[in-house]
């Protein structure tokens, strides 16, 4: 190891320090130094302890949390493939079939973000910054396997150019980048963004055609257009639906939720009460089931409160999304009302507006907006409770 | 009975190199200092020149604004240095201990049978007074105001803190003058808080005329700061005194035999202190000779006046803080760590559980031997909720926090920088995944707040 380090620091370091040729491109050097190596800086401030965990620690662990979501949607979209076009496979041919699929929209997702990042690092002067680790791994997540490449690199590059640095870059954007991809992706080409032709891949062997009377829409698809679906609340839980490639199976996410929640990381306010949420809106629904307008919509709507929060991208938005702490609310009371509103807000959308089965995305970034109103009143209580304090004091004395 | 208060946020770090509790063989010191860095919200002047010879409790500075407030040498000899930084501003007024200490004579007095303002004189002249902290704003009292309570923790609950029974140790007539002297100070009462767990010490134990509470809880239940919160917050408009209680025994002192005799034990810590024991020493005190031969060789070490949390980094040779009680000396964490961001090492303090440490500590692996790295860069504020865990005041930090960033002073008010001092935020510091100095903010919050609204 220190060799290592003696090699960098006396071949590579010098070629971007001050004043050389490469000065510019010091925060590129920079961020691959960091990542190799924790610097041997002390602490400078009036504490002289540090905590061992740093933003690219915290980063990693949620990177770590995705990985049973990753591989579960590797497989999933290999299964889907071969059952559609109606060939036997086995599951490593069903895994390798995703894995050719699903890793070029990792590599393309981290290439143009971080490509885009260190563009703005070197033109600010900045260091570069761990946020888009995880959003470069949520994006592909949260895409239908079969959108095109170029459209996934554009999503990403509006996600990190408008959604993070316009406001300054990691920590000071308004709205979840990686949902913002999906936003853009979703009203840019809704085509190849809804619909039943997006989630199941049918066309990577040549030659071969879907079977007849496939159908490759989602179960949210087929609830909220005709009011009943092929899959079962089990198949859902389980994660063999069609949908965005790591959002389908709640085992996987609820591994990945177990992580977060252990190491202190994600908030379980958010996660509990976002949960809690999306139970109320749906056991409403359950409730008011006989008075909907449509047939459809009255199946919709009676399907079981359960059976909504393991459907769709609910559990992977409530537990990946909802989470984030630079979008989310800030303040512990508000983040039982910011989580709880996602919830309710998610099936809300999904079953009111057939056009959008996908509620979670929009609940989530809408809240996103809400967030800082949300914490606003949760501080000005704050701030009454110390004034009203103040009051008694002075009209005692 | 008096009242337990249940501190619930915060964090005990505990670390290898705890003092033994034993008094050391005392050590001859060749030079004290007072450092006028240790002192917020004064304007300095000198009254010395290099070469005067000083008595203990010979003013070495004073107050240009309040010119009664004199800075008095601990000791006495000669002004040997008068070391100044930048924009020749006063660094240090070094002065050579004499073999034998000769005190100025401010005259012995029971507080009980003098006024108020006789004891602000008493305390004014002598050098005494600076050991008054005022909050808001964490400056030296300001003598024209009166205070609404004055308080004193008698514990200590910082990583590595020193016993207070130790340091207190025989000095309850000295203690108990010195709260007499406070009582006189306030129209409120004088609060003392003590441990719940710590045992107290006879001198803390016995003492009257003051309001005691108790508390339980991890650190900062021993910081004075949540004992107020808890206690009698302070609004705009008000101010509390709080002072340390080996600082009560040097008052005390004072009432008893009319002088400044800043003589006190304080404790060795930190695991790159050989022969770690508690030792008679002064306030201001050269550390060269406390620790000759006494410091881990071959590795860099920093040593710290005062402890981990809040203490001032100063030299092997430096001095000890005006304030302080402890000096520490941990490993100086310089070294480059491959993939540090990966590579879980248990060696390392997280409040989340996301190091293996958590996995320790449950095994039984109960202390850790942390060094002053960073373990991280500079960030903005990413990570939500980590802050409050630490932080056991009904206050919300990283707003505040924002706002001092903000120059916000309506803000600031508002979210209640008055409570508050840069000690309380030492945890939020220490805990924060985005590396921010939280105490160097907290600190030009106050300056600014101080400087806008007086």
């Amino acid at each position: 190891m220190k060799a290592i380090h003696q090699f960098i620091d006396s071949n590579v370091h010098p070629l971007f320090k001050e004043g050389s040729k490469l000065e510019k491109y010091w925060p590129v050097y920079d961020g691959f130094y960091t990542f190799l190596f924790t610097p041997g800086h002390p602490a400078d401030g009036k504490a002289h302890i540090r905590d061992g965990v740093d933003l690219k620690r915290t980063m990693n662990t949620v990177i770590t949390a995705l990985i049973p979501t990753l591989l579960f949607g590797m497989w999933n979209v290999g299964y889907h493939h071969f059952n559609a076009i109606g060939i036997d496979a086995t599951f490593f041919e069903q895994f390798l079939f995703g894995a050719i699929k699903v890793i070029p929209m990792v590599v393309v997702s981290y290439g143009v973000g971080l490509g885009i990042e260190f563009l703005f690092c070197v033109i600010k002067g900045h260091q570069i910054e761990e946020g888009y680790l995880v959003s470069g791994m949520l994006i592909p997540l949260i895409m239908p396997v079969d959108l095109p490449l170029w459209m996934l690199a554009l999503s990403v590059a509006f996600a990190v150019i408008i959604g993070k640095e316009v406001f300054g870059g990691t920590g000071m954007n308004i709205f979840n980048p990686a949902l913002l991809a999906r936003a853009f992706a979703f009203f840019a080409y809704p085509t190849y963004m809804s619909g039943d032709k997006v989630w199941i891949n049918t066309t990577g062997t040549e030659g071969m055609m879907a079977v007849d009377g496939f159908s490759g829409a989602t179960a949210l698809g087929e609830y909220a257009t005709t009011g009943v679906s092929q899959y079962s609340a089990l198949d859902a839980f389980i994660g063999i639906i069609p949908g965005s490639v790591g959002e389908t199976s709640v085992i996987a996410i609820m591994l990945g939720a177990g992580l977060l929640l252990f190491t202190g990381i994600a908030s379980w306010r958010i996660m509990l009460s976002a949960v809690l949420g999306g139970v109320v809106m749906g056991l409403i629904f359950n409730a008011v089931a006989p008075f909907a307008l449509s047939a459809e919509q009255q199946a919709f709507m009676a399907v079981p409160f359960w059976q909504q929060l393991v459907m769709g991208g609910f559990a992977f938005g409530v537990v990946y999304m909802a989470t984030d702490p630079v979008s989310g609310s800030q303040t512990d009371t508000g983040k039982y009302v910011y989580g709880f509103l996602i919830g309710f807000l998610s099936i809300m959308i999904r079953v009111f507006n057939p056009a959008y089965p996908e509620g979670v995305m929009l609940a989530i970034l809408f809240m996103n907006t809400m967030a800082p109103l949300v914490d606003h009143y949760v501080i000005q209580a704050n701030i009454k409770k110390r004034e009203q304090r103040l009051a008694l004091k002075t009209a005692t004395a | 009975m008096s009242n337990v208060v249940t501190i619930k946020r915060g964090v005990n770090i505990d670390l290898v190199g705890e003092t033994n509790p034993e008094l050391g063989t005392p050590h001859s010191i060749s030079t004290a200092a007072l450092k006028p860095t240790d002192f917020q919200g004064v304007r300095f002047k000198l009254s010395v020149k290099e070469g005067d010879e000083v008595k203990a409790g010979s003013p070495l500075l004073y107050n240009k604004d309040v010119e009664a407030m004199k800075f008095c040498s601990p000791v006495s000899g000669e002004v040997v240095a008068i070391v100044r930084g930048a924009q020749r501003r006063i660094l240090e007024v070094r002065v050579l201990v004499d073999k034998k200490t000769k005190f100025e004579n401010f005259g012995a007095v029971d507080p009980h049978n003098i006024d108020r303002d006789a004891v602000i004189e008493k305390m004014l002249q002598s050098g005494v007074w600076p050991m008054l902290k005022q909050r808001p704003y964490n400056v030296v009292a300001n003598p024209e105001i009166t205070p609404k309570a004055i308080f004193i923790s008698g514990f200590d609950t910082a990583p590595l803190a020193p016993d207070m029974g130790i340091i207190l140790e025989g000095q309850e007539k000295e203690f108990q003058a010195g709260v007499d002297a406070l009582a006189k100070l306030t129209d409120g009462p004088v609060h003392l808080g003590l441990s719940e767990s710590i045992p107290t010490g006879k001198t803390l134990a016995s003492v009257r005329g003051v309001k005691v509470t108790k508390y339980k809880g991890p650190h900062p239940a021993g910081l004075v700061g949540v004992h107020i919160h808890h206690l009698d917050p302070i609004d705009k408009g008000e101010h509390v005194w709080t002072i340390a209680p080996e600082h009560v025994v040097i008052l005390g002192r004072l009432f008893l035999t009319g002088t400044y005799d800043a003589r006190m034990v304080v404790a060795l810590s930190g695991k790159e202190i050989k022969e770690r024991h508690y030792i008679q020493t002064v306030a201001g005190a050269c550390v060269k000779e406390l620790l000759e031969n006494n410091l881990s060789n071959d590795i860099p070490v920093r040593v710290i006046s005062g402890n981990v949390l809040t203490g001032t980094k100063i030299e092997e040779d430096g001095y000890m803080g005006f304030y302080e009680r402890q000096i520490t000396a941990i490993r100086e964490g310089v070294e480059p760590e491959l993939f540090g961001w990966l590579i879980p090492k248990p060696n390392k303090f997280s409040i989340s559980r996301a190091l293996p440490s958590w996995f320790m500590r449950q095994a039984g692996q109960v202390k850790y031997d942390l060094d002053t790295n960073n373990h991280g860069e500079l960030r903005a504020f990413v990570v939500s909720g980590e802050y409050e865990k630490v932080f056991p005041f009904d206050i919300f930090p990283v707003q505040l926090l924002k706002a001092i960033l903000n120059e916000d002073i309506d803000a600031m008010e508002k979210l209640g920088l008055y409570e508050l001092v840069e000690e309380d935020f030492a945890l939020c510091e220490v805990v924060c995944t985005s590396k921010i100095n939280v105490q160097n903010i907290v600190r030009d919050g106050l300056n600014l707040l101080r400087s806008e609204v007086g």
